[in-house]
């Protein structure tokens, strides 16, 4: 069976797979793959709920309230530097960078981080790591810097992206900004800037951005 | 400020929906490699291209991984480049050195490799003058197997990064002719040089004396050709194999003069080719035997970014071989 790809789960977990498993399989659950030791779970569109919680102008607006919260606190008389977290940090960090534009910050460093080779769970992955490149091509050291990336989850992303940076340079500042905050941490790690915040551990949160899903949209299910 | 949007963007996540690509627990020919698996490596390899530009120039990939370098024949750069890719991404390394132990006292090869395999090691990677040692070893170890030069056989990482170079100043090889230029016959690095061009969609033009370019190379899918000046001014990239000084004295070889004349790369030669042309070797280079000092120092040549390259590639494949293991343990 084919399912749209806009409907392949991110960031899905055995443990949290085999709970839904258990307790939705007529309600549509209806693909898991093993690969190389990770889960893909795929869910059937309509058949099990999954909820919208940001469409393309949500989304927008929640970009733009998280722009104003970093406006609001990061110094204006330092460097200002925003890194996003392959790959979809990566496309909100742009936006970030032109509405903090829009909002006086002028220059911005952009800078792209690829946290495979830091990752806690390499083994298990096994074939399934795919590296890209990293590019940070300015000094880090003395900057205040806005990691972006589109769900905090586990908060292991988030390590593996904070050990990067240490081995990139020594920014004055690091702080975090997510679009989506979901609970079911798993490291003592908060973000500073939170877009919108989801209530369920075990609920899956597919961030799609126009860039490389076609559309804007946040859902839940 | 820089803004642009990167190209991969829309690749991560096709590479991310589809299979993994690289399986492989061995790398021991590119012969045996698919298209898709060579530009796996290569693309890994531009990852890792930037980790040797930081301040702390290493990544936690392998950590407590063991490598160890098997070289039964003599190696400076390779040895020295897999010895910096294994402390770059972060595994311990275990030199070994063919003159300095028990094999002079008889043992055999496979008797090596598995008492080194027993102290807990997880990637051999192994240089031999006979041909299949590697492919040999994988059958008498568990652990992943590297070759990094096996008799006149096969040499996968050169051929990899000096795919990966002409990949990065001409983006694409498709398309593209290469000369190949030297002892052909003897030469590893051409062989798996001409399977990993021909993999890309480059065509490749085998060039040199009869004795050392044989006609039997055109079944490979080359072209041979004994004359360099013909092929010249039709080539986009010329790769000069090195002279090994040892066969200087054997019947097949011309004299130093004459084969310089006749298919060294001089100022006046590299006149005569594409105003773009790419000049690699393998090294290390006999100034004045196949390639001038000028054209070695020249713009066209590739040789350092070869070496760095040969870095980011080894440490590519050594991530690559020590996934696959991981999925099969």
């Amino acid at each position: 069976m084919t399912l749209p790809g806009r409907f392949k789960q991110r960031e899905a977990r055995p443990a949290v797979f085999a709970r839904q498993n258990g307790a939705l399989p007529e309600r549509g659950l209806v693909l898991a793959q093993r690969r190389g030791g990770g889960y893909a779970a795929s869910v059937w569109a309509g058949a099990v709920a999954v909820k919208t919680i940001l469409d393309e102008r949500g989304m927008a607006e929640t970009l733009a309230g998280l722009a104003d919260q970093i406006a609001a606190s990061v110094p204006r008389d330092g460097r200002l530097a925003v890194v996003g977290i392959r790959n979809r940090g990566e496309v909100l960090g742009d936006r970030l960078i032109r509405l903090l534009e829009d909002r006086g910050f002028d220059p911005i460093d952009r800078g792209v981080l690829d946290i495979t080779l830091y990752r806690d769970d390499l083994a298990e992955k096994g074939p399934d790591a795919v590296v890209r490149s990293t590019e940070i091509d300015f000094d880090l050291n003395d900057c205040t810097l806005v990691l972006v990336d589109d769900v905090l989850w586990t908060g292991r992303s988030a390590r593996a992206a904070l050990d990067a940076l240490v081995d990139l340079g020594r920014p004055q500042a690091v702080r975090l900004a997510v679009l989506v905050d979901r609970p079911g941490r798993e490291l003592p790690i908060q973000a500073d800037f939170v877009g919108v915040r989801t209530q369920h551990a075990d609920q899956h949160v597919n961030v799609m951005v126009a860039e490389t899903d076609g559309q804007d949209r946040v859902e839940v299910g | 400020m820089t803004r642009s949007t990167t190209p991969t963007a829309s690749q991560d996540v096709s590479a991310r929906q589809g299979e993994p690509v690289w399986r492989r627990r061995h790398l021991l020919d590119v012969e045996e490699l698919s298209p898709e698996e060579i530009t796996c490596v290569l693309d890994t390899a531009e990852g890792f291209k930037e980790v040797s530009t930081r301040s702390v120039k290493k990544v936690p990939a392998l950590r407590g991984k063991v490598v160890v370098n098997l070289f039964f024949e003599e190696s400076t750069r390779t040895r020295m480049s897999f010895t910096l890719a294994a402390s770059r991404v972060s595994a311990d390394l275990l030199d070994f050195s063919a003159k300095a132990s028990s094999l002079s006292k008889g043992e055999t090869l496979r008797d090596t490799a598995r008492n080194i395999e027993a102290m807990g090691v997880d990637i051999i990677v192994i240089r031999h003058p006979a041909a299949g040692a590697p492919h040999y070893l994988t059958r008498c170890v568990d652990c992943s197997v590297i070759n990094a030069g096996d008799g006149q056989h096969a040499h996968p990482t050169q051929a990899l990064l000096d795919v990966f170079t002409i990949r990065q100043v001409r983006g694409s090889l498709e398309g593209l002719r290469v000369a190949i230029v030297g002892d052909i016959a003897h030469s590893r690095v051409a062989r798996s040089n001409l399977w990993a061009l021909k993999k890309l969609g480059a065509e490749v033009i085998l060039v040199g004396p009869p004795t050392l370019v044989p006609k039997e190379f055109e079944a490979l899918g080359a072209t041979v050709s004994h004359d360099f000046d013909e092929v010249l001014g039709q080539v986009d990239v010329i790769n000069m194999l090195r002279v090994q000084m040892e066969r200087i004295s054997s019947s097949v070889f011309p004299s130093i003069e004459e084969y310089s004349r006749l298919f060294g790369l001089t100022t006046e030669r590299l006149a005569r080719a594409r105003p773009d042309v790419l000049v690699m070797h393998p090294g290390p280079i006999n100034r004045g035997v196949e390639l001038a000092s000028e054209v070695a120092d020249g713009p066209h040549s590739t040789i350092l970014q070869q070496v760095s390259n040969g870095l980011a590639i080894r440490m590519a494949v050594l991530f690559l071989v020590n996934q696959a293991a991981a999925s099969e343990s």
